[in-house]
């Protein structure tokens, strides 16, 4: 495996020696591709077949998030973390409330800290669903995508009940919740454990121990512990490359210490792998989903904070595991009302680094599953 | 009109397909009447792939123009002919404009010698089975010329790989093929035939379906068939040439509308024209199934019956929806429009039992039957399976499929030849 470090840029100039000494192709593919995600644009040098090199180019999403937050109080800004993953909305609003949160050194009240746990936990179902489904079709499976996108349904429908709003939730405030939990919320909660249980395995037939779907997934798009972590990848892919980094037993953040789960790892680093770690990883969200039902205290839902919130002077960096890996927030305040600086570390901006390093040498037909098994949100990657 | 009359009569009674005997003009009632069932069957399959792929993938499928969107194909097809026709500046416009003709060209000229029964063919040829390989691969001219006229890095990275597909799937599909054509020698001449109403008399005579020849030799030559046929039309799992994830469209990415539609409807006559190759030769063509277990006129006179019921069937099934659908008054057009679809069914079903009818049809609805059943395959492929990887796709087709098929040929004819081989080890043995 080559050092990434070591790559140049790409250079669309001199050609390399080729095979047969014929000529390159430089092909561009998005920001109009259907599997590209969204508006990224990847310029593929192509010998035959085989990538000799490709570039991303960015920023045809960018909406200048982070600039928009200094200019909004802190309340104001909660909904616009929406719309940077927007697939797991509310993973965004979790990681931002926490680091608001840890600035005006208030912590949520317990109960509302267990319906956060649900919901991102529901959320990080949601995005790995996605994921399958889309993952799965441009693999070429299309059917994968439809029982996804079913079930990842009934996910919404609990959204849609507790705060109005299907993908851009904006389902928590800072300091806990605005809104109580609807009657009949933990029993929605147990039928979705229990309806989707056996719909995960349906995926799992469909694909798993699917001959061509193995020989395109194994020893495609490989990538290294070592290198995953000098690059800074994280989440499902890091942990497909063997390292078990998890932030929510790493450095627990809302209560997930109080849940008993595993941390899914792969050893390979392949597209199977990685694969199989995401399903692993919906059923272990089953499972604190499950426990955290149970155990859902009475109680207030909104710490006290200020209504007009002035943080004191400083800086905070807070991160979470969101279902693409570590999403941080760095907020700076000057004890004004808005913000001084929003930085967001965006898992989907820095796993795409890793694009060039799993793709080098393979097909193209493999650059469209390695995009796929990224796991990419254009909204988060451009902001 | 008395002698029109006795002119259809002659015919009737003829045993030579209308080619063969050198009828003109049946030959062109021939010609149209296939190609008009080709375009019905076309759109039936437009139709149907797309409801059973929906059913497949718990959702509806086309629900709105008509009543369960019966009418989807004449609206898309409506719409195809309406769409502005582009042409991209930078293409060579004379063989843009070319390469679908190709394409449509070779797709229908191989219905020439499709044996829908044993009169129901245009022509039988002598070589016809050779005709058809021949045909159906000069498709691929028209993609590739199609990939390289769009002046373009998609379509043309599609026609590369269209060609290096098709050209190495033809290989293991001639093999097949040529394990068949021996076993239609094992008779008391000894005459093999390419002629694919000779193919399936040669199944007939030798009272067995090629595909349970030697088995399970013709088993695995129908298997190296059914896998290779579906790369040579490009379809899901062997979809890479027009791979949507990856290439946009392939080699029709600039194509649009007319021309598309083109395409479109090549790529299914290919599929019905390849399907009716592999029930030629492997599954007894026009011929009934059970035709040794069930045989004697009374299984022969409830075989000619099943064309008929299974329209009275789908009448039913017609008539069983009309009854489900909303009693809306929005509705009302629907309802009528799927009853009297149903009526058309019940019609066609009724016309089936008449005798003259049903003994001069049951051939070509056995043979369509079987081919519908290739058809249901292809869209079950597409439903299940992932898209194979380039260098995979070349690995299963010279790695495995060539080898399977050499041993195969040779394997056939040991086995065909094994009394003679026999005998002259015994005459070495005992001079």
């Amino acid at each position: 495996m080559t050092d990434p470090r070591s790559l140049s840029p790409l250079d669309l100039e001199t050609p390399d020696q080729t095979f047969l000494d014929a000529n390159e192709l430089v092909i561009n593919m998005g920001p109009q591709h259907p599997a590209t995600h969204g508006v990224l644009r990847v310029i593929l040098r192509l010998d035959g077949e085989k990538v000799m090199g490709l570039e991303c180019v960015i920023g045809y999403l960018h909406r200048g998030v982070e600039k928009i937050a200094e200019n909004r109080t802190y309340t104001m800004f909660n909904p616009y973390v929406d719309r940077m993953d927007y697939v797991a909305a509310v993973s965004n609003a979790l990681g931002y409330c926490e680091a608001v949160e840890k600035l005006l050194s208030v912590e949520a009240p317990p109960r509302a800290q267990y319906i956060r746990v649900i919901l991102t936990e529901l959320n990080r179902m949601a995005s790995h669903q996605l994921w399958l489904g889309t993952h799965a079709l441009d693999i070429g499976a299309i059917t994968p995508l439809f029982y996804t996108f079913r079930d990842r349904e009934e996910i919404l429908k609990i959204f849609e009940k507790y705060c109005g709003a299907r993908l851009t939730t904006h389902a928590f405030r800072i300091g806990g919740l605005q809104y109580e939990a609807y009657e009949g919320f933990e029993k929605d909660v147990r039928d979705f454990v229990s309806f989707v249980k056996p719909k995960i395995d349906e995926y799992e037939e469909l694909l798993t121990t699917n001959r061509i779907w193995l020989e395109r997934t194994k020893g495609v798009g490989v990538i290294s512990g070592k290198d995953c972590i000098a690059l800074g990848v994280t989440g499902p892919v890091l942990r497909a490359s063997g390292v078990q980094w998890d932030l929510r037993k790493a450095q627990p953040y809302a209560n997930y210490k109080n849940f008993d789960f595993e941390i899914p790892t792969g050893q390979n680093g392949d597209t199977y792998d990685r694969y199989i770690v995401r399903i692993m990883e919906m059923r272990q969200s089953l499972r604190i989903i499950e426990q955290a039902v149970e155990g859902i205290p009475e109680g207030p839902i909104m710490a006290k904070v200020p209504k007009v919130m002035k943080p004191p002077v400083g800086e905070v960096y807070h991160s979470i595991e969101a279902p693409k890996g570590e999403l941080g927030y760095f907020i700076v305040s000057d004890g004004s009302t808005q913000p001084y600086r929003v930085r967001v570390r965006p898992p989907s901006f820095v796993n795409l680094q890793a694009l060039e390093l799993m793709c080098r040498g393979q097909l193209v037909a493999d650059v469209i599953a390695v995009i796929g098994t990224l796991d990419i949100v254009l909204g988060e990657v451009d902001r | 009109m008395h002698d029109v009359v006795q002119y259809i009569q002659s015919y009737l009674e003829s045993n030579q397909t209308p080619g063969a005997a050198g009828n003109f003009f049946w030959a062109t009632v021939y010609i149209l009447l296939v190609f008009v069932g080709l375009s019905i069957a076309v759109i039936a399959m437009n139709w149907l792939e797309r409801k059973i792929l929906a059913h497949m993938q718990v959702r509806l499928g086309p629900m709105r123009v008509g009543p369960h969107g019966l009418l989807q194909p004449i609206a898309d097809a409506l719409k195809l002919l309406l769409k502005e026709d582009i042409i991209p500046a930078e293409a060579d416009k004379v063989v843009f404009w070319v390469a679908p003709f190709i394409v449509v060209l070779a797709a229908f000229t191989v219905f020439v010698v499709v044996p829908f029964g044993p009169t129901h063919a245009i022509t039988d040829m002598n070589i016809g089975i050779l005709f058809m390989l021949g045909v159906s691969s000069l498709s691929v001219l028209g993609i590739v010329t199609a990939g390289w006229a769009s002046n373009s890095h998609y379509p043309l990275i599609g026609a590369l790989r269209s060609s290096a597909q098709m050209v190495s799937y033809e290989v293991a599909m001639g093999l097949a093929v040529v394990s068949v054509i021996l076993m239609t020698s094992l008779n008391e001449a000894s005459t093999g035939t390419l002629s694919m109403i000779g193919i399936v008399q040669a199944q007939q005579a030798q009272q067995q379906w090629f595909v349970f020849k030697f088995f399970p030799l013709g088993l695995i030559g129908f298997f190296i068939f059914a896998v290779a046929m579906v790369a040579e039309t490009n379809r899901a799992p062997f979809d890479l040439p027009e791979a949507e994830s990856e290439l946009t469209a392939g080699f029709h990415t600039e194509y649009s509308g007319f021309r598309w539609s083109l395409f479109f409807l090549a790529e299914y006559s290919a599929m019905i024209a390849v399907s009716s190759i592999a029930v030629t030769l492997w599954l007894g063509g026009w011929l009934r199934p059970f035709p040794n277990a069930l045989q004697g006129p009374t299984w022969d006179l409830v075989f000619s019956l099943i064309p008929g019921l299974t329209f009275l069937f789908l009448a039913g099934m017609a008539f069983y929806s009309t009854l489900r659908m909303p009693k809306h008054p929005l509705f009302r057009v629907q309802t009528i429009g799927l009853a009297g679809f149903g009526a058309l069914l019940g019609v066609i079903g009724l016309i089936l039992f008449i005798p003259g009818v049903r003994l001069r049809v049951q051939d070509i609805f056995w043979f369509s039957a079987k081919v519908a059943a290739f058809m249901y395959l292809y869209i079950w492929y597409r439903g299940t399976f992932p898209r194979y990887r380039f260098d995979q796709l070349m690995k299963v087709g010279w790695k495995v499929l060539l080898p399977t098929g050499l041993a195969l040929l040779i394997l056939t004819a040991l086995v065909a030849m094994r009394g003679e081989l026999l005998a002259d080890v015994r005459g070495v043995w005992r001079p």
